[in-house]
């Protein structure tokens, strides 16, 4: 009886490592594999396109919303401490440091991570992937790869775009409909934010990590999941979960090691 | 997709990146603050710095004049020894004093030099021997507590 509930939880662990280790290793031949795309940028232009354009409505819609519901919830709060010139500057904080990268990485998961999962595994489902085999044509190079690249580019710009938009949503709320004044607001802000500290690590360099990380989950997922529709459509959701499930955990750990001084 | 609508398309996407860009540096982060202008450095020893950190604004008369470069401890007076970078356009009298201020009642602290009355001017390198500490609360209550306490046994 004990034995044989060691025995499950050894052959967990070790499916467990194996899958971790499968995984990585797919990254790496990923990633090396997107080495040969500089001389093919029209395949990474199309997913750019497709990745970064198509989720630029749902980004600075999105952005313009939680900066102006930080402004609002940010004025009701400061007011209490008769604070409020210090708006800017808390409105700013949080969406640079957490709220820009984490909210675009969740949104990027969910709109551009499931459509890369459905799109490789209906590939698969539909055996093109092992057509293109059939011809030579190596569907990690030409299928995934311009996908991961285009990822990898486009999470960052994103990032960056949903935090001044949020910035802008505040200043909207803040400034022009509740009457904050506009000079402290501005230069609050400019005297709490650091370029390197606060924009280049917190927006970019957090959003650069969640970019891969999504992208990655979403097509591993996808070249992963068996040709059935059943599985094709549980690719799907695995994608929105561990992904998710990784941009919590990967914030945390950076914002650990970033902001820990 | 034609080949120019999709180029304009992520030439559409590319361009609001760097907009965003910009604005986060020019408009919401100071980048007036990054300053590159020459330097010159001279050096102060406080009994307390308090919340004084590296980069901290130094000011004389209110206006920003130059940074805080770095701050050690000297184990030979027991104080510390605070580097200050000032910009070559500003010069101050060699017997200026430094002072750490708070902005605000619980604001940042800075440091606010003082001119003195010497005609030679502070050089690189140069010593400025007149500092005042920056003011603890904690000692400013203690003193507040212990006089009141004074006060009271005299009036009894």
């Amino acid at each position: 009886m004990i034995g044989r509930f060691l025995g499950a939880i050894g052959a967990w662990l070790r499916r467990s490592l194996q899958d971790l280790g499968f995984a990585v290793r797919s990254f790496f031949i990923m990633l090396a594999a997107s080495g040969g795309l500089w001389r093919r940028p029209r395949l990474v232009m199309e997913q750019l396109f497709f990745i970064g354009n198509r989720s630029l409505v749902i980004t600075i819609v999105s952005g313009l919303f939680v900066g102006m519901v930080l402004g609002l919830q940010g004025y009701y709060t400061l007011t209490t401490y008769g604070a409020t010139q210090s708006l800017g500057q808390l409105v700013a904080l949080s969406l640079m440091r957490e709220l820009g990268p984490v909210v675009t990485a969740l949104l990027f998961a969910g709109r551009a991570g499931t459509s890369l999962t459905a799109e490789i595994g209906l590939m698969k489902a539909g055996e093109q992937l092992s057509a293109m085999e059939m011809m030579a044509v190596n569907p990690i190079q030409r299928v995934l790869a311009p996908r991961l690249l285009a990822g990898i580019i486009a999470m960052p710009v994103l990032g960056g775009i949903f935090t001044a938009v949020g910035i802008i949503g505040s200043y909207l709320v803040g400034v022009v409909l509740i009457g904050v004044d506009e000079g402290s607001f501005w230069s609050q802000m400019q005297a709490g934010v650091d370029l390197w500290k606060d924009i280049i690590n917190g927006t970019y360099i957090k959003s650069l990590v969640f970019g891969i990380a999504v992208t990655f989950i979403a097509l591993f997922q996808g070249y992963q999941a068996q040709p059935t529709p059943e599985d094709v459509s549980g690719a799907t959701t695995r994608t929105v979960v561990i992904s998710s499930l990784m941009v919590w955990w990967l914030d945390f750990m950076m914002t650990a090691v970033m902001f820990s001084k | 997709m034609q080949r120019k609508s999709l180029d304009v398309w992520i030439g559409l996407f590319v361009l609001l990146g760097v907009a965003a860009v910009m604005f986060l540096a020019l408009k919401a982060g100071n980048m007036s603050s990054l300053s590159f202008a020459k330097t010159y450095t001279v050096s102060a020893k406080f009994d307390n710095i308090g919340g004084l950190k590296p980069q901290a604004p130094v000011k004389g008369a209110g206006v920003v004049v130059g940074r805080v470069a770095e701050i050690v401890f000297d184990d030979k007076t027991y104080q510390a020894l605070v580097k200050i970078d000032i910009e070559d356009d500003y010069k101050f009298p060699k017997d200026s004093s430094a002072k750490i201020l708070t902005a605000g009642l619980l604001g940042e602290q800075y440091i606010g030099l003082e001119p003195g009355g010497d005609l030679a001017n502070l050089a690189e390198g140069d010593k400025i021997s007149m500092t005042q500490s920056a003011t603890v609360l904690e000692d400013l209550i203690n003193q507040f507590i212990y006089s009141k306490a004074a006060d009271g046994k005299d009036s009894k």
